[in-house]
């Protein structure tokens, strides 16, 4: 019982001293920062393009292109195998319309608006139904466009990370200038980072004939999917792939999430090394300079155990300190923040915000108080070794 | 010089507090190597690209294809030296992880305007006696261990072959290029004449043209020149220089370098202040030494210098290890196995890493060392 009275007294007087050391204190305490920052920062940024990519699909929608497709970009579909395809079964009904739809995806040249540079804009060939199998979109400004003209809808994310894709712009293209009619959401999605346009125009433009590139069927229930896709492999008039959506989706996100968070613990992990021999650093400080009071403590008979337990604390007081002060800057710099990156699977443009969620914060707490144990753990074992008379006869 | 000893004593009187200090900097700076060696290879080569090189792409996009014939016409425009024309294949090897640029293009004409390619005149005599040859960069076949003489089945997804299954095509490695250490060599070429007769549609057609220039000056004028020649045609293009055009490239996929500026600059503010922090706390040790030493009659600015000198020197003993060290994992090669264009850590950010490490030890040892001049004998040696 009397250790751990010591202990806590220890410790508290060391806690209430750390005011007086602000300035070596402050030195562990933003490197410990800085780590956190870093890595939070990096892995919001894979986690923001995953979510945007995971949530455009559901599991209760089929893709269907081409076979040997490894993305809608590379795939075609000509008309007759689109028609064929929607005569499969497991596909919902409204009245007498099935809801399926038939796409082009292309990439048209539109500037972005941070650098001026021309970027690679997918531009979605739709048709009057789409609205319907992509049920989570809806127009949040201006309205539809009309089916058998140039008028385009653009996704809001679009709108806002490319210059002119505002309701009442004009998007030049070659001989064909897309007119901007309204503006759609779509949770949050990669398809907010489209431009939609009808299909039929769009191939006339794109000299296409009468040819798509995929499918999207929205399916009875997500236990169809087995039917639908067995129906059309086994179908010899077609030779298709069949994706459930939210695997298609997840496999775009998968290389680009990977390298990132791969290089983001690196940096994070050499960067934590150098914070380490900070804290080490800011502790011997913290140990070298209260030597005197130390030996004073040990000659009044407090134990070794306790001065080690107590710089321990210290070190993972001033860490935790700089977890919490790290993640806060993190949130308050990153959450949220808009940019766009290439797709490397289709070439085109995908908008994301930087997602800084609770359990990125935490993880970031549990890195700070890593290095703050490791960090204290040397100078803690040297101020419990302390020789007392000579400390307490060190200036 | 003659100082040389004292500050060597100076540094190794508290040594586990060096030995951290320097390991700091040390981290700080293999960082620094290795976050500039993942900007060039992202900046994809931009410091290379010719001037003299024109891009001429179909105006909407890049996907959309251009006719052969245009290159007859714009080989006729004064100032050309040379034109020839590429096209993205696609595909697929082994599975679609198995990224790198698949490129069907004229042998001859592409590696007359690409010199900063170099393929022995030997491997190009057996490229053009074989239609189905086909040459990779060097980086490119040490990742899948291609010896000249392999066989190489690339599955296509967009351009279906009329040949054998309709699926795959098949290649056979006939050399292997290599480059400067700037230049991607991670591209997979083969011949124009083979894909286009063999592929089921689109026969006629390019992905986008490279001309070459006699006047790099000129190369706006040139632009416009080309731009003009096919407005209101079927098929209307939109010219830059390569330069422009990778650069524009580049910065689709986002700002890496600025990223990793922002990272760099966390990490040195961070590394300053502990440097900075050591460099204080060894002055205010040494205050009554600092004293002796001013006894002794040495000048202020000597002082000055003496403790900057020590920080200046912490500051490259550690910055120039972790420099080194960075270097020696970059000459070790790609870590993902040739997945990245290019992997080299510049000559350039050498030198700026020298600088950053002369700006970090007066810096950290300034506040420090303008104390230690300041400083009265008759205080200082009373003060304990």
């Amino acid at each position: 019982m009397g250790a751990l009275r010591q202990v806590v007294a220890v410790t508290l007087l060391n806690l209430r001293t750390i005011p007086q050391r602000l300035g070596s204190s402050a030195v562990g305490i933003v490197g410990i920062a800085g780590v956190v920052v870093v890595l939070v920062a990096v892995l919001s940024m894979a986690e923001g393009f995953e979510a945007v990519l995971r949530d455009a699909g559901s599991s209760g929608r089929a893709i269907v292109m081409r076979s040997g497709s490894t993305s809608e970009m590379s795939s075609g579909l000509l008309g007759s195998d689109v028609d064929v395809i929607k005569q499969a079964p497991g596909i919902r009904q409204d009245g007498r319309t099935s809801l399926t739809s038939a796409e082009l995806f292309v990439i048209i040249d539109v500037p972005k608006k941070s650098t001026g540079t021309p970027a690679n804009v997918p531009l979605r060939g739709i048709e009057p139904t789409s609205f319907a199998v992509h049920d989570q979109a809806s127009m949040v400004d201006g309205r539809m466009l009309q089916f058998g003209t140039n008028e385009v809808v653009v996704g809001q994310a679009a709108s806002r990370q490319f210059a002119g894709l505002n309701v009442g712009d004009d998007i030049r293209s070659g001989e064909v200038t897309w007119k901007v009619v309204g503006i759609f959401e779509s949770d949050g999605s990669v398809a907010e980072t489209e431009i939609w346009c009808d299909a039929r125009t769009l191939q006339g433009a794109f000299r296409r004939g009468n040819s798509y590139q995929s499918v999207l069927a929205r399916l009875d229930s997500a236990q169809s999917f087995d039917a639908f896709k067995d129906w059309l492999t086994a179908n010899p008039q077609v030779k298709v792939s069949v994706q459930r959506e939210s695997e298609y989706y997840a496999s775009q996100s998968q290389t680009l999430t990977t390298l990132i968070r791969t290089v983001g613990f690196a940096i994070a992990a050499l960067m934590a090394i150098g914070a380490i021999f900070g804290a080490i650093l800011t502790m011997y400080t913290a140990v070298a300079t209260r030597a005197r009071e130390i030996a004073t403590l040990r000659a009044l008979g407090f134990n070794a155990g306790a001065v080690l337990v107590s710089i321990l604390a210290e070190s993972l007081a001033l860490a935790a300190l700089g977890g919490l002060a790290g993640g806060a800057a993190a949130y308050l710099g990153f959450n949220g923040y808009q940019t766009s990156t290439m797709n490397f699977q289709t070439f085109s443009q995908v908008a994301f915000a930087f997602r800084v969620t609770p359990s990125l914060l935490a993880l970031g707490l549990v890195w700070s108080l890593a290095m703050g144990l490791i960090g204290g753990l040397l100078p803690a074992v040297r101020a419990a070794r302390l020789p007392i008379s000579k400390a307490l006869r060190e200036l | 010089m003659k100082y040389l000893p004292l500050i060597w004593k100076n540094l190794w009187r508290r040594k586990i507090r060096t030995i951290f200090t320097l390991a700091c900097i040390f981290i700080a700076f293999l960082l620094f190597g290795l976050l500039m060696t993942i900007r060039a290879a992202f900046s994809l080569g931009v410091e290379i690209a010719g001037m003299d090189r024109l891009m001429l792409i179909h105006k909407i996009s890049l996907i959309m294809p251009l006719p052969v014939s245009y290159q007859a016409r714009i080989a006729t425009v004064p100032g050309v030296t040379a034109v020839t024309h590429n096209s993205w294949f696609g595909g697929v090897y082994q599975n679609p992880s198995n990224f790198f640029a698949r490129i069907a293009i004229e042998p001859q004409a592409y590696f007359a305007i690409y010199p900063e390619f170099r393929l022995p005149p030997e491997q190009m005599k057996a490229w053009l006696a074989d239609r189905q040859g086909a040459v990779a960069g060097r980086d490119l076949a040490n990742r899948f261990g291609w010896k000249i003489g392999d066989r190489i089945p690339i599955r296509a997804d967009i351009w279906k072959p009329k040949s054998g299954d309709g699926e795959t095509w098949e290649f056979n490695l006939v050399g292997i290029y290599e480059g400067d250490k700037l230049v991607d060599k991670t591209n997979f070429f083969f011949r124009y004449d083979y894909f286009d007769e063999n592929r089921q549609f689109g026969q006629g057609q390019v992905g986008w043209y490279v001309v070459k220039i006699g006047d790099p000056s000129r190369s706006v004028e040139m632009a416009q020149t080309f731009d003009n020649m096919f407005a209101n045609s079927a098929a209307e293009t939109k010219t830059t220089t390569e330069k422009g055009f990778i650069d524009s490239f580049a910065k689709q996929i986002g700002d890496i370098g600025a990223i990793m500026v922002a990272i760099l600059i966390a990490v040195f503010f961070t590394i300053l202040l502990v440097v900075a922090n050591t460099m204080a706390q060894s002055v205010r040790e040494r205050t009554s030494e600092l004293a002796v030493l001013k006894t002794l009659g040495f000048p202020n600015a000597r002082v000055l210098i003496l403790v900057l000198a020590e920080s200046i020197f912490i500051a490259f003993l550690g910055g120039g290890l972790g420099l080194a060290l960075a270097w020696a994992i970059v000459q070790n090669g790609d870590p993902t196995g040739g997945q990245l264009p290019a992997f080299v850590l510049p000559n350039r950010d050498l030198g700026l890493g020298g600088a950053l490490m002369l700006v970090l030890g007066v810096l950290a040892g300034a506040l420090p060392a303008t104390q230690a001049m300041r400083l009265r004998i008759t205080d200082a040696l009373r003060r304990n």
